[in-house]
Formats: structure tokens, sequence, C-alpha cells
């Protein structure tokens, strides 16, 4: 009996690998449904602005200032994370097939994505920041910078897994295989993408 | 690249053979071993946990008294309930899973040695750390449920909730990690013919415990992080005056603390479902019916969260759903218990010490039970909420149910983990020691509960008439103490024995009583191949008499994963990160960055460490 045919050997057929990622992300969506159900429980009880979707005035200043959210970045990065999915697939296409350049350049395509993705929440938090909302100036702050920097601290551990498979991939040690590998960090990553799709129109569309 | 695998694994079965010393202990991913750590700190949390309780039962045996101060009370109390629940009953749970599940279900290892290896070390540091509060005089003192808004900075200034907080998380990270690793070993690693419906109870019993595991763990963390924002970086989640709700941690600490409950007792009637079988000679009567209300308690377990939050006043709907929700609870209950009986009927009963604790886990679960069943209806649980009559029937449940079958289970399992057994008439001692013990201790809490005594307070004026009773319940508690040193005594006797114990002394029904006692570190020479329930018991039938004694063998061949001390240094990261959160406000945030470098250096090491080319699935094949 040959080594390979012991690792097929499980009770289900499935590589229990994969089966343990399956089961981390099933944990982790009562992770992010208690993130989630944090916020929409403390949405409207900010005492003081800025608010999310409504107008607001500056106590000290007497200024009536804008909703702080902007759709618009937040929609580029919504997009490009959903593309993301779709090349870490042909990443993963790439790597089965043993076709090394497809490999290459669809995970370089979804680090980038990944890594703008982080770029942008960074740039919205600081903007935040300079606007006034802070995670101690009211409600909306304080579940709105824990629920989504928890989800960016997701996307950061999966830029991070991801960046280890590429750089696997160009040292030439992830071969169709051990494509496993590859597939694991690509399930992670779906589920951090389906997780934002509930995230973004939760926090940005929905009044 | 098959031929140096190949080399690799016989290198390493030609070093074979007992390996002893503190570094093989540190080093090891063998389950075997890392259940007896489990065990072995798991008891002696426990017994830290019983002294926490003696010195409670001292302060109340009189009136007015002032044994201890109020402030020590509550350290007390609340390092007493959270010991017992996640350093105790909890990985005493564990070092069963991990001793038994591959042993039963007939596999090498679990499915991630390395990872069982670090949910221990991340258990062990996460008890300590929580421990480490007492050092510094700054116990945890608003109760194992930290409510808010008791926790808050404002009303709890110093670092005991601190400690609560981060001594949880990491304990949270251990149990999701082994709760992972034990779903996917009894889901993928069963012998070849071990369907799930033939699986021990206690496999199925354990399966359901990962799965409310996994799901309640991961709420009860988000709410650790909302206090740790709030406690640390100014956010109000829990406090009103910023316009946050303290009524959402009762919720989100039920949500989990519901589910938790059957974390622990779950396990519980796994063992007993395997005690009472061989002892009475017949197979468990009602098998199916056994796992299907094992999945329907774990199931109605997250719909009752808010039967703990009557008092809270959350009007007649909610009130009568949960209300509902909980008294269903009753008729799963019930048909195990009955399952229990029938399993006993017309049996050839052999009471060995085993079976003793396991009856008596039957007693005294139904009265917890029934005293449960008493505080489902609203109003009756407005008048016993926050009375020693609550106090009284969770020990039932908790002591009554979890412990006395741990405890079965530890007679019952002692001979196949450390090849002696038990002295049989020092069991019987430790059993009514325990049995008499425990009930004069809760029994009148009943009592006291419902003439108005409340939990969580240092003492009672004398005028009440509760002290006779008090006196009563202290005297009891000693006496469980007892029981216990004789226990230990009784452990400390078997150590000194010849290792002699047969493979099968109580003509089991399951796998691993066909291997010798204690097994070698690959369990099986060969993997069995299962034909039906009870599979040693058919064995036994086939050949019309006992199995010959198994022999000891070299084990050549057989793949084994090395040892590595990686597990260690990844969750002294997980565990650095939590206390560079405490430290924060002294060392600033470098030390969380330190504490993540830390933990991504063992993870890393880890992932790419030699002599594991591949994340490994331990193969089923043997030779």
């Amino acid at each position: 009996m040959s080594d390979h045919a012991h690792a097929l050997e499980t009770s289900t057929g499935l590589d229990s690998r994969k089966l343990a990622i399956w089961t981390f992300i099933g944990s982790e969506c009562m992770f992010f449904a208690t993130l989630i159900s944090n916020y929409l429980v403390n949405k409207g009880k900010s005492l003081v602005g800025p608010f999310a979707h409504e107008a607001w005035t500056d106590p000290t200043t007497g200024n009536v200032m804008e909703p702080i959210i902007e759709i618009p970045l937040v929609t580029v990065g919504t997009a490009l994370l959903l593309f993301s999915s779709l090349f870490v697939v042909l990443a993963l296409y790439g790597a089965q097939k043993g076709n090394r350049k497809m490999l290459l350049v669809w995970l370089g395509a979804t680090l980038l994505c990944g890594i703008f993705f982080v770029g942008m929440q960074v740039y919205e938090f600081t903007h935040f920041a300079h606007k006034g909302l802070t995670l101690q100036r009211n409600m909306f702050g304080a579940s709105f910078f824990v629920l989504t920097g928890f989800h960016g601290t997701h996307v950061t551990i999966g830029v991070i897994w991801l960046a280890t498979m590429f750089v696997l991939a160009v040292r030439r040690k992830l071969p169709p295989e051990r494509s496993l590998n590859l597939e694991m960090a690509a399930l992670y990553w779906h589920f951090v993408d389906v997780v934002w799709i509930v995230i973004f129109p939760v926090v940005y569309l929905i009044r | 690249m098959a031929t140096t695998a190949l080399d690799q694994q016989h290198a390493h079965a030609a070093a074979h053979g007992e390996k002893t010393g503190l570094w093989s202990w540190i080093t090891t991913v063998d389950h075997k071993r890392i259940g007896i750590l489990y065990g072995a700190t798991a008891f002696f949390f426990f017994l830290l946990g019983g002294v926490e309780a003696l010195i409670i039962r001292t302060q109340l045996a009189r009136a007015d008294n002032n044994f201890i101060d109020p402030d020590t009370y509550n350290q007390l109390f609340t390092m007493h309930g959270t010991t017992m629940i996640f350093l105790a009953i909890m990985p005493l749970s564990s070092a069963f899973f991990n001793y038994l599940i591959p042993l039963m279900i007939g596999a090498r290892d679990v499915a991630f040695p390395r990872l069982n290896a670090f949910s221990y070390w991340v258990f062990l540091l996460g008890g300590l750390l929580l421990n480490a509060s007492f050092l510094f005089g700054a116990a945890p003192d608003t109760g194992w449920y930290g409510y808010a808004n008791l926790t808050s900075r404002q009303f709890s200034p110093g670092p005991n909730v601190d400690f609560w907080n981060m001594g949880l998380q990491v304990l949270g990270v251990a149990s999701l990690a082994a709760a992972v690793n034990f779903f996917v070993t009894i889901i993928n690693l069963r012998a070849p013919g071990m369907t799930l419906m033939r699986m021990p109870v206690f496999a199925w019993m354990t399966l359901i415990t990962q799965v409310l595991l996994l799901l309640a763990f991961p709420v009860i963390a988000v709410a650790l992080i909302l206090l740790m924002f709030d406690r640390f970086w100014g956010t109000h989640f829990f406090v009103p005056a910023g316009g946050g709700d303290p009524l959402l941690w009762q919720h989100f600490f039920w949500i989990f603390g519901h589910p938790e409950v059957y974390i622990l007792i779950l396990p519980a009637f796994g063992i007993v479902s395997e005690v009472l079988p061989v002892f009475s000679r017949k197979p468990l009567f009602g098998y199916a019916a056994m796992v299907f209300s094992g999945i329907f308690i774990a199931f109605l377990g997250f719909g009752v969260w808010s039967h703990h939050m009557f008092a809270t006043g959350m009007g007649p709907i909610p009130d009568t759903f949960f209300s509902l929700a909980t008294m269903l609870i009753a008729i799963p209950t019930g048909v195990k218990i009955f399952n229990w009986l029938g399993t006993m009927w017309f049996g050839s009963l052999q009471f060995k010490t085993p079976m003793y604790f396991a009856v008596g886990f039957i007693a005294m679960f139904i009265i917890g039970g029934l005293s449960g069943v008493m505080h489902a209806p609203p109003p009756a649980d407005l008048q016993q909420n926050d009375t020693y009559f609550i106090v009284a029937h969770f020990h039932y449940v908790m002591f009554g149910g979890s412990i006395f079958a741990l405890v079965a289970g530890a007679y019952y399992w002692w001979p196949k983990m450390f090849g002696r057994m038990l002295d049989e008439g020092l069991g019987k001692v430790h059993f009514w020691l325990m049995l008499i013990g425990f009930n004069l201790t809760f029994f009148p809490m009943h009592f006291v509960g419902l003439n108005g005594m409340p939990r969580r307070t240092y003492t009672y004026p004398k005028e009440l008439n509760l002290e006779a009773l008090n006196q009563v319940e202290t005297v009891g508690s000693f006496i469980l103490g007892l029981s216990f040193l004789v226990f230990l005594i009784n452990i400390y006797k078997t150590t000194r024995k010849p290792k002699n114990a047969p493979a099968d002394p109580w003509n089991g029904a399951t796998l691993e009583w066909a291997i010798p006692s204690p097994p070698q570190e690959w369990n099986f020479d060969q993997v069995p191949t299962v034909h039906g329930r009870d599979p040693l018991w058919e064995l036994k039938r086939q050949r019309g008499g006992p199995l010959p004694e198994p022999p000891h063998t070299s084990g050549a061949g057989i793949h084994l994963p090395n040892p590595s001390y990686w597990p260690l240094v990844s969750a002294f990261g997980v565990a650095s990160i939590f206390v560079a959160i405490m430290m924060s406000p002294k060392w600033g945030p470098w030390g969380i960055v330190a504490a993540v470098a830390l933990l991504f250096f063992g993870i890393y090491n880890w992932l790419f460490e030699k002599g594991y080319s591949e994340f490994r699935t331990p193969s089923h094949g043997g030779h």
C-alpha cells in the first residue's frame, strides 16, 4: 500500500485538512453573526454624531455636518474583493493543472485586490477619525470599527496566507499534488469575501 | 520521494519504545499522553476549586461569620465557578476525549496531533493566567457570568476583571482548536465499517459537544472582546451612559452559557452510556433514541438562553417562549434516563466501582433535572432566582451529574490508561463518602434557598434561622472533600502496585479493550474492521469466550507523527497576546506587536517543520 493511498483513506473521502477548514469556517460564522448582531442592536443608539446615514450637528461649533459614510470608494473595494474570489479560483485551477504561469498571475491579482481592500480600509478609518468618528465617540463608531476592523483583520490574515502561498509557488513548492494547501487558503478567502457581502449592505447600504 | 518518506517512517519506527523524561512530555503529540496531561492538570484545578469551595463553606458555617471578608468571598465564589467550569469539568471531559476517541473509533491518533498539543498548552497557560490573579491579590470577583456593568472600569477599576476576561479568551482559543480537531477526527478517522450509527455513544456525545463548542464559543469570544474594548479602549458597549446596554451582555453570555451547560453534561452522558451496558452485560437500550435525544438536547440548548434572564423583565411573550422551550428539554433528557434504566432492566448487574458511580449519576441527575424544571416557569423562577435553590439545582447537575460520571469514567478506564486497576474497596469508600457528602452539602440548599437565603452573599444574619442547615452543608462539604482524599490515596496505592491490568478487565464492548493496557504508542497494530455496535462482544461471541491477551509488538513500519515543540511556542504566542493587551496601558501597543510576532514565528515554524513535509492525515493502513 503506498503512502498516497493512505492519505485518501478517510471515512468521508474528504481530506481532513479540508474538513477542518470548513469546520473552522462554520465556527467563524457565529463569530461574525455575533459581531453583526452587535452592530444592528446598537444601530441608532448613538448619543452624538457623526452618524452613518443622517446629517448631524456638531455640538461644539453648531455646524450641520454631512453623514459620514461615503459609498463610492467602499464600492470599489467591495467589487475588487468580489473579483478576487474569482481570481483565486483561477489561481487554484492553475495550481491543480500545474500551470505555473496561470497560478502566479491570478494569485498575484488576488493579492493585489486584497491589499487594495486593506489599504482602502486604512484610508477610510483615518478619514473617519479626522472627521471626528472614533471608537470612543459614539455607539456607531464603536460597533462600526469593531465589526469592520475584525473583518479587516481577517482580510489581512488572508493576504498573509495567500502571500505565503505565492512565495511557495514562486519557489516551485506548490505542485499540483499539494494544491490543497492553496485550496484551503482559497476557502478561507471566499469566506472572508462572503462575510463582506453581508457587512457591506448592513453597514453602508441599509439606512 | 515515496522511498524517502518510507525510509523516514522506518527510521522513526526504529526509535519507537517508551520515551520518558520531561522533554518527551513537552514535545508529545500522542493523544494518550495529551489526554493524561489534560486529566492531571484538570484534576489539580478541580482540587483547587474544591479548596475554594471549602473556604466558602467554612465562612458560611456560622451566621454573621467573619472568617473571610466580603471581597475575598467574592473572589472565591467567582474563581470557584470559573475554575470548576473551564478548568475542571471541561478539561476532564477533554482528557477522556483525547485518550479514548481515537481508541474507540479505531484510529492511530487524532486528525491533527500537533494542534492537539497546542490545545493543551493554550489551556494550561489560560488556566495559569486566570489563577495568576491570586498572586496579585486581584482574583476575578464579579461571578463566573461577569454581568455588565459590574465589570465596567467604573465599578471594577482593578485588574480582577481583566484576568478573568483574558484568561477566558485564552481558554476559548484552546477549546475551539480542540473542537475543530475532534470534530474532524470523529467524522473522518473512523475505522473501516464504523459507520456513524455504529459509533460508541461516548463518541456521539463527544461529536455533539464539539458542535456546541464550535457554535457557542465564538459568541462568548465576541462578548469578551467587546468588554475588552469597553475596559481598555473606551467604548461603551455595556455602559448605559454612553448609549450602550448592559442587558446585551446577558444575552450574549447566555447564548454561550446555556450550550455550555450541555458542553459540561453531554460527555458525562456518553461516559455513563459506556459504563452501564458493560456492567449490566446488555447492549445499550435504545441506541438510536440515545443519539437523537443528545442531538435534540444540543439543538434546544441554543433556544433557551433567556431562561437565565426571567428576572430582567423581558415581557410575557419571550418569557412564555423560553419557558416552554426549557420544559421541552425535559423530554429528550427523560428519554435518556429511561434508556439507562432500560439498559439495567433484567441485566445481570455487576456492582463494580464504575457502576456505583454511574448509578449514583442517574439518581443525582434526576434530582437536578427535576429541580431544573421547577424553575422553568417564570413565576416560580422569580421566587428561586439568586437563591440557594439555584445553587442546589446546578450542583446536582454539574456535580451529581458531570463529576459522578467523570469519576465513573476514571475508575472504568484507569486500567486502560495506566495498566493498573484502582482498588475496589477504596473505590467504594470513595463512592459512599462522595454520595453522602454531596447530598448533605447540596440537598439542604433547596430549603435554605426557598427560605430566602441569597446566593453570592458572604454571610447571613442569625435571625433568619438558616444556621443549622448551613452547618449541615459545611459538614457535608468536608465529607465530600474527604472522599477525594480517599481517591488520592487510592491513586497513590495503585501506582505502587505491579502494572498487570489485563487488556479487557471489565469484559468491555468497545475497541479500546482489544489492545494492551496501557496501549502502545500506535494504538492498533492493524486497524480493526468493525461489523456492528459492540464490536468486541461480537468477536467474543464468535470465539465463544474471552479474547487472548494481545501481544506487545515492535510497531515497526508504523508511521507516527514526530514530536514537536512548536505547538508550545505558538501557545505562548496566543497567551502573550492577551497578557500584552492586559499590560497595554503600561507597555503600549509594542507588547501586542511582539506577542503577535511570537505567534507568527511559532505558526510558521510549525507549518514548515521538517519531518512534516505536508499536513498529514494519520494513515489507516498500517504496514
